[in-house]
């Protein structure tokens, strides 16, 4: 039953997290930062605003390294340690592998997304919030955080060693967070083109409370095609 | 890693097959469970392995001997899947590995050189993980977590982390691993590699218990393990098989004569005569020191092929005397590893 290996798979590198201290860093990290956003919007003595905006419209370039720094070792160790030997040469299909793979990673960073609730909490408690921009911002956190997730998996599977594979991915997350500043450079179908492909300005909608259906099939189109792209490394191993 | 060059024959004047009896031309298709046929694996414009072909029948145990980068973990990781060929087809159980490659690899145990584990994974963690990736669940799962455990002797360390464990037992988790889902074939790549004296005896100990069950192909540069624990051996040099039979017959077939040693009690002068007149006996010496002896032991050469050893005793006791001892005199695996590489390596020069 292919997803019962794909949970399996994705269980033992939730539970491999752990083991190391990198989801504990990661997490802290990217809690530590959004709090720290949040404290110093609310603590601004201009005009302290009841909503989320203060940390997630900063939060995407934490998650631009967050990414690579929670895919960077599921391929990448498996293949300096030769353990991708037994993983291929067991009776499961490569597109298990890599959705088992990014099914931990998306668990783990979920988890750490979930713990920046409690500013939504404190908002409620002193605030008198809207909710739907909050729902739309965390959903566009969730995709744009999937995405990197992508991006970096598809990074590991390219190399055995995790810096190459952090750096790589952390290089084409930063690409696609800045594309649209190349799009001032240039006009008419190009412009829209780059404006389109950059993953900020699809991630702007969601902090308006807008759950612009494009933005979420680009998300979703990415993080499809970096797991095809990763499936593909898999099997380009075989042949090489 | 060697520079590609054009196909040439294999040294092929031993290419002769053993097994148990059985000619596997004779044996069904059925019976073959391992399959290798014109495989050739290049890297870029380097030669990993290069039509390289032979079968493995049901219940053999194959040693892949030769010496290191003589291609043998190729081959290994073209049997299992783990490489796609360049050429050829490589089939377990009549599956071809690139094609119906989930087929196959339901088929097969593997242990890779390096036996590798992860080490954050207790062993009942390790072995239910990979149990589940080979699609067992609930019960069967737990109990043939329990009996592999026992077949390899790691019960004491079913709850220990696996990076606690000595290179031997870490070994038999990779063993473990390897026959927990009841493959017909196993594939070990140098189980025995790195591991103190009295855990390669028990680890060929195991190996040889899993014959019984399984057809194994193992590969291994430690000659003496081949003739312990293998029916057949086949011999890579340079990325092609060089010789593949028995290895006691390959050790014969390497000499163009073989030797018997024996003794009988008699008169030596006539005993000598006697021998030297049976057909396909080409010389007849006696051991030195044995002047005044009544118990002769002579050194018989005979002809390649020729089985000479009831015309001896029929001989010997046709003229009354005693036939103590008759034992074919072999000459060891090394010399005819050395023999075959070496001729290759003059041959590439």
């Amino acid at each position: 039953m292919p997803i019962r290996k794909t949970l399996a798979i994705a269980r033992k590198e939730t539970q491999s997290y752990f083991v190391s201290p990198i989801a504990y860093v990661v997490a802290l990290v990217f809690v530590s930062l959004t709090g720290y956003f949040f404290v110093d919007a609310m603590s601004s003595d201009i005009f302290p605003e009841a909503s989320v905006n203060s940390y997630t419209g900063r939060s995407i370039f934490i998650l631009a390294l967050v990414g690579p720094l929670l895919t960077m070792k599921l391929l990448a160790e498996e293949q300096k340690l030769g353990t991708i030997e037994l993983l291929l040469t067991s009776p499961v299909r490569d597109w298990e592998v890599i959705l088992g793979k990014f099914l931990a990673s998306l668990t783990i960073f979920g988890s750490a997304l979930a713990l920046t609730l409690v500013y939504v909490v404190f908002l409620f408690a002193f605030g008198n919030p809207d909710l739907g921009p909050i729902v739309t911002a965390y959903v566009g956190l969730f995709l744009f955080g999937a995405g990197a997730l992508a991006v970096g998996l598809f990074t590991s599977a390219l190399t055995s060693n995790q810096i190459v594979a952090a750096i790589l991915s952390y290089g084409v997350l930063t690409l696609l967070t800045i594309i649209h500043l190349a799009a001032d450079q240039v006009d008419g179908a190009m412009a829209t083109f780059l404006n389109e492909l950059s993953m900020v300005s699809q991630f702007e909608d969601f902090t308006r409370g807008i759950l612009n259906l494009r933005s979420v099939i680009y998300y979703i189109s990415m993080i499809v095609v970096f797991l095809f792209l990763a499936v593909r490394a898999l099997e380009f191993r075989r042949w090489k | 890693m060697y520079s590609r060059r054009n196909h040439r024959q294999s040294f092929n004047f031993l290419n002769f097959r053993f097994t148990k009896g059985l000619s596997p031309l004779l044996v069904g298709d059925s019976n073959i469970l391992i399959e290798a046929i014109g495989l050739s694996k290049y890297y870029g414009r380097a030669v990993g392995i290069e039509n390289v072909s032979f079968s493995i029948v049901k219940g053999e145990i194959v040693g892949l001997l030769g010496p290191n980068g003589a291609g043998k973990t190729t081959v290994m990781r073209l049997l299992t899947g783990f490489l796609a060929p360049s050429e050829g087809t490589a089939r377990i159980v009549g599956h071809d590995t690139a094609e119906a490659s989930l087929e196959a690899r339901r088929r097969v145990g593997y242990l890779p050189e390096s036996v590798p584990l992860y080490a954050d994974m207790t062993v009942r963690q390790y072995l239910n993980y990979m149990g589940t990736l080979h699609g067992l669940a609930g019960a069967p799962l737990r109990s043939q977590v329990e009996e592999t455990i026992e077949t390899v002797q790691v019960s004491q360390f079913i709850d220990t982390l696996i990076n606690k464990l000595s290179k031997g037992y870490r070994q038999r988790v990779g063993i473990a691993q390897a026959i927990l889902h009841r493959p017909p074939v196993l594939i070990l790549d140098e189980p025995t590699a790195g591991i103190d004296p009295a855990q390669v005896i028990q680890t060929r100990q195991i190996i040889r218990s899993l014959g019984t069950d399984h057809t194994v192909l193992l590969s291994t540069h430690i000659l003496s393990e081949v003739s312990m624990v293998c029916d057949r051996v086949i011999i890579m040099n340079d990325g092609h098989v060089v010789a593949d039979g028995d290895p006691s017959e390959l050790a014969k077939g390497l000499a163009g004569t073989s030797r018997i040693q024996t003794q009988i009690r008699g008169p030596h002068e006539e005993i000598a005569r006697a021998l030297a007149s049976v057909p396909g006996v080409r010389q007849v010496s006696r051991e030195a020191n044995q002047a005044e002896a009544v118990v002769n032991s002579y050194s018989i050469e005979v002809e390649q092929g020729k089985d000479v050893s009831e015309d001896i005793a029929k001989m010997v006791v046709g003229n009354g005397w005693a036939l103590l001892r008759m034992q074919p005199d072999l000459l060891p695996l090394e010399r005819v590893f050395m023999h075959l590489t070496e001729e290759e390596t003059l041959a590439d020069s």
